[in-house]
């Protein structure tokens, strides 16, 4: 197919109908109103549905019942609106649904504003609801993956039967670039019969199907728990993705950044090396699972000296890094996050800094 | 080899739509491109600006600073970014609406009556397409014909103002030539 010119915002709501996504449901808010904007008319052209909750509370809990059906479900949303969303995504995770989660990251905390920011990695990677659960979070870095990662998600939703976050940010979702669509996903999703309920008349299984959250017995929930650990221990295994840019030379400098920094970075490494001065940056593209092991052996190759994650945060990601970096290097971190993405040329100041 | 353009006006005066055809001309030259807007709180009547990239490789940070040519549509928008632009390139200056010209002396400038030209090929409303035309002529960035191309493709849906949009666009050539 050929390339075509979109906006992140329009591309992730095409994506998400060549992955066979029939069920939208979301609240608008600057910045991914776009996906609204573009799904209120394309999806009824596909047969599904859109609709627009009276908050996000609302819209959580209609990707909770679309999910439990069975249905591949998305949402999209900036910042605030996934905290709201936050309680029904501990349910979907403790119930074993698959279900999409755009988070179109803008400033915070609080109502914060509405440029780019990458303030809510924590709140992506580390529950960001109550109880023992993870989300599968990638990070696109442009509207390319932006559109290969959302029909991914829908893919490992149901591979793992739980909710998988794309954690863009304003810019992703706002600039356009040239986007060639991957085939459409053609799988049904799997295994529905088994647990989803779906409705007697509609599937083979004569099974009854409970879709729950509570479990009042202690040895049951505790089971519950160990079954989504062992999901997790699975993601770790087989779902780590990344990039190291730049790594096949003997770099000084390692740089941790994902999303729309990591492309300040990449043009910083490429005006640093017309200079003479290595730097590699290890990117990841899954947050959770993290690179564990590959930011671990970055770092520690002879020629680096030391870490840096940049972020457009006060400091998230680093605190990964430095858990990976186990004490072999240095681990620095900068960060803005008002809103203004950081120039290349302040990247080259803080990496001159360290050298 | 990269190239920035940063285009800028008041909100409605489809400073978004030249640039995004811009872009759009140069994918299907092969370039590597991004569109970026600016978006505040802006509205209608309001400041209005885009930066789009231009390269034969892959793009880095999309956030650019100093870009290399500027397109100003309205006053406003040349004192707030005509010393950003880089040595070498070009200053495009909708006369229509703005009485002066850069302070500049290391740029090329490009001084043409965009919305007089619309206005003479049938609408103000063509004032983007008479500037995004002239603009083109006089950088070179893309090949004209395909960006014509572009226009009519754009206006597909509302086929009754191709011509006036054609006209706009050959008045715009025009007007880079004899600028």
């Amino acid at each position: 197919m050929a390339k075509v010119l979109m906006k992140g915002n329009e591309a992730i709501g095409e994506a998400a109908i060549r992955a066979g996504c029939k069920n939208y449901f979301a609240y608008p808010i600057t910045p991914q109103s776009e996906v609204a904007e573009y799904l209120v008319k394309r999806l009824p052209e596909e047969g599904g549905v859109f609709l627009q909750g009276e908050s996000e509370v609302a819209v959580g809990y209609m990707i909770f019942g679309a999910a439990g059906a069975g249905e591949r479900v998305m949402t999209t949303s900036s910042s605030p609106g996934i905290s709201l969303m936050s309680e029904a995504i501990s349910y979907i995770a403790a119930a074993h649904c698959p279900a999409v989660f755009v988070n179109i990251v803008r400033g915070g905390p609080g109502l914060g504003g509405i440029l780019p920011s990458q303030g809510d990695y924590f709140q992506a990677t580390k529950g960001g609801g109550h109880g023992d659960y993870h989300l599968l979070v990638m990070a696109p870095d442009g509207v390319q993956e932006a559109v290969e990662m959302t029909m991914l998600a829908f893919t490992l939703a149901e591979k793992y039967r739980g909710p998988v976050m794309i954690m863009g940010d304003g810019l992703i979702g706002q600039m356009m670039e040239p986007v060639e669509f991957p085939d459409d996903l053609k799988t049904e999703p799997t295994n529905k019969d088994e647990w989803a309920t779906s409705g007697m008349d509609f599937r083979k299984s004569k099974k009854r199907n409970l879709v729950k959250s509570l479990f009042l017995d202690p040895t049951a929930l505790n089971d519950n728990n160990l079954a989504l650990k062992a999901k997790y221990q699975q993601m770790k295994e087989e779902e780590v993705r990344f990039e190291l840019y730049n790594g096949d030379t003997d770099y000084r400098v390692l740089i941790t950044s994902y999303g729309t920094m990591s492309r300040v970075c990449r043009t910083a490494i490429d005006m640093l090396k017309e200079e003479g001065i290595e730097v590699a940056m290890l990117r990841p593209k899954t947050l959770f699972p993290f690179p564990e092991k590959a930011v671990f052996e970055a770092a520690c190759k002879d020629s680096c000296k030391a870490v840096i994650s940049i972020e457009m945060s006060m400091g998230q990601m680093v605190e990964d890094v430095e858990r990976c970096v186990k004490g072999k290097r240095p681990v620095e971190f900068y960060g803005e996050c008002g809103g203004d993405i950081p120039s290349p040329e302040k990247i080259i100041d803080i990496i001159k800094g360290l050298l | 080899m990269q190239t920035e353009i940063k285009f800028a006006g008041f909100g409605g005066q489809g400073i978004l739509l030249s640039a995004k055809l811009l872009a759009y001309a140069a994918m299907k030259q092969g370039y590597f491109v991004a569109w970026v807007p600016s978006y505040g709180p802006e509205m209608r009547g309001g400041t209005a600006y885009c930066t789009v990239v231009i390269s034969d490789k892959l793009i880095g940070s999309p956030i650019i600073k100093n870009p290399t040519h500027l397109v100003a549509m309205n006053l406003p928008s040349l004192e707030k970014f005509e010393n950003d632009v880089k040595p070498g390139g070009i200053i495009f200056i909708n006369s229509s609406l703005i009485p002066v010209t850069s302070k500049r002396t290391d740029v090329t400038q490009l001084v043409v009556p965009v919305n007089d030209i619309a206005m003479k090929a049938g609408s103000v409303r063509a004032a983007n397409i008479v500037a995004l035309s002239a603009f083109a002529a006089k950088s070179k960035l893309v090949d004209l014909d395909l960006l014509k191309e572009c226009v009519k493709e754009e206006f597909a849906a509302k086929a009754k103002i191709i011509p006036l949009n054609m006209e706009a666009f050959d008045q715009g050539v025009k007007s880079a030539q004899t600028a």
